[in-house]
């Protein structure tokens, strides 16, 4: 049975005659374990389908469902991240990432009787994504990569079987950027989630995702979707080789060509 | 104006140089701002031979805040507690009514309207309403003090939680959170440095509020003191009167001003650079 599944989703945007249809018959399907890129031309809808995933927005129609049932509310064994990190300035990075197990629901309890094993696995993942020695800081003292990678942990500390990512590095330099997926591919190899990556970078989808779907134009719609049958750990080296150019020249033209058919 | 030659020194230098003689004269401004004002005044007195009460030069006035220092402190101490009583009660209900309004859409929807149309009315036209209905108290000035104050407040508290960003709601809702949670672990830290900006306007608003309320209703404060004063043409105490106030307002305001500094420190980074 599928983890997540959208089966002809669509959603409509303010009342529902004179609103903005953002996805139309939006379908997929995607395994426990799997990690799945969305990419298509900004504006398409993307975003919206994260939301409708996490139950933070309902479809206007259609049905999404997670482990086989129907999303309904906010689930709580989301993680997400976004482009902009949202840290609160007047904590420090420890102190971010544990917001997470303050209020969700099934650890606050157990943090407040006894914080020591979840500010161990705050500092394990800090080390992990190579923030050692920054717990103390605040997020204005640190580099925008930095704020990031922070907000990957304040996604991940809860331990969710599912990590939304809508646009992560979008805002971040070439390198960071680079930096960071190999970041996220380790966290994703040694911690066995599922992950949704919302992205306009097809380098990005090609390199980390095990399947990239296409989305067309708004109204989006789920147009086309690609294996990678890279293997993992991916290397950055990979993305010189042919076989990933020649990929990511597809995934171009596909999405070229949706743009050329409105 | 001429481009500056390619090899300027001071190309690339920072615009102000940081040494030790600017930052010194940055500090001494304010109060080589006040000193020289306040020569100006008295020179101006003397040579155009100004009558007394029209307006005092400085150092009658000084003359006369000494003489009188007394009663003087006497009728200030007593707008003191009149003014904080009157802001102590626009910071509780000015916050209350702030986070309601700025966590519920309802709230806002409802008080708005009344609150702006509230605070249209001129607090002075509201002092002999307040005198009907308690009589040459203390209660006017504070309540004047109070409605004056407590609109600022509001707006800000209000400002600071509705402006939160709608990704970081995003994250907290999918973690579960009730809408408790996110008001106590965000939106009011959040709305921390909008309340303490509010407070150094309402505190000097709240002075204004007693002074007013005293002028009509009172016989004590710095308020009533003036208006007698003047009554008996006594040109210097009045002034005597509003140099005393001028100086609590300032005073207040530094005392707020290093609260919001010690305690919101995060949201005035600007200035301290990376640490």
């Amino acid at each position: 049975m599928a983890f997540v599944s959208l089966d002809k989703v669509r959603l409509v945007y303010g009342a529902a005659s004179s609103g903005t249809l953002a996805v139309q018959d939006a379908s997929l399907s995607m395994e426990r374990g799997e990690f799945v890129a969305v990419v298509g031309p900004s504006g398409c809808g993307k975003s919206t389908i994260l939301k409708m995933v996490s139950g933070l927005l309902s479809p206007s129609a259609g049905l999404v469902a997670v482990e086989g049932q129907r999303v309904t509310q906010p689930r709580k064994d989301c993680g997400i991240a976004f482009q902009n990190p949202t840290l609160l300035p007047w904590r420090t990075t420890l102190d971010n990432i544990l917001l997470s197990v303050e209020i969700a629901e099934e650890h606050s309890k157990s943090y407040r009787r006894d914080p020591k094993p979840y500010l161990d696995k705050a500092h394990e993942l800090l080390a992990t994504v190579g923030l050692t020695g920054f717990e103390n800081k605040f997020p204005w003292q640190l580099s925008g990569g930095m704020q990031q990678r922070a907000s990957l942990c304040r996604a991940l500390i809860h331990q969710p079987q599912l990590l939304l990512l809508d646009e992560p590095f979008a805002a971040l330099d070439a390198f960071t950027r680079e930096d960071l997926w190999q970041v996220l591919q380790n966290l994703y190899l040694t911690r066995k989630f599922t992950v949704i990556l919302v992205t306009h970078d097809l380098r990005e989808a090609a390199f980390l995702a095990d399947t990239v779907y296409i989305m067309s134009k708004r109204p989006g719609r789920i147009v086309s979707s690609k294996r990678v049958e890279i293997q993992r750990p991916r290397r950055l080296d990979d993305c010189f080789k042919p076989e990933f150019t020649d990929m990511v020249h597809d995934l171009r033209a596909r999405i070229a060509k949706e743009l050329e058919a409105a | 104006m001429s481009a500056p030659p390619p090899n300027d020194p001071n190309i690339g230098a920072p615009a102000v140089p940081d040494s030790l003689g600017t930052k010194t004269l940055e500090k001494a401004m304010p109060w080589a701002v006040i000193l020289g004002m306040f020569v100006l005044w008295e020179l101006i007195c003397l040579v155009f031979n100004v009558p007394v009460f029209i307006l005092p030069r400085p150092s009658v006035v000084t003359e006369t805040l000494i003489r009188l220092w007394t009663p003087i402190m006497r009728h200030t101490t007593y707008t003191l507690w009149t003014t904080l009583i009157g802001f102590a009660l626009a910071i509780v209900f000015g916050v209350a009514l702030g986070v309601a309004v700025g966590a519920w859409r309802m709230v806002y929807n409802g008080l708005y309207p009344v609150l702006i149309g509230f605070n249209s009315v001129p607090k002075v036209a509201l002092v002999p309403v307040l005198v009907i209905w308690f009589g040459f108290g203390p209660i006017p000035a504070v309540l004047t003090a109070f409605s004056i104050s407590f609109f600022p407040i509001v707006v800000n508290v209000a400002t600071g939680i509705a402006t939160m960003e709608p990704e970081l709601q995003d994250v907290l809702r999918s973690l579960g959170a009730k809408k408790h949670q996110i008001l106590l672990k965000v939106g009011i830290p959040r709305s921390l440095p909008y309340f303490f900006a509010s407070l150094k306007v309402a505190i000097t608003l709240a002075f204004v509020g007693s002074v007013i309320a005293e002028t009509v209703t009172g016989n004590r404060g710095v308020g009533y003191l003036m208006v007698d004063a003047s009554s008996r043409f006594d040109a210097p105490l009045v002034f005597a009167g509003l140099i005393v106030l001028s100086f609590m307002g300032v005073g207040l305001y530094l005392v707020f001003a290093e609260i919001e500094r010690r305690t919101t420190g995060w949201a005035h980074r600007g200035q301290e650079g990376n640490g």
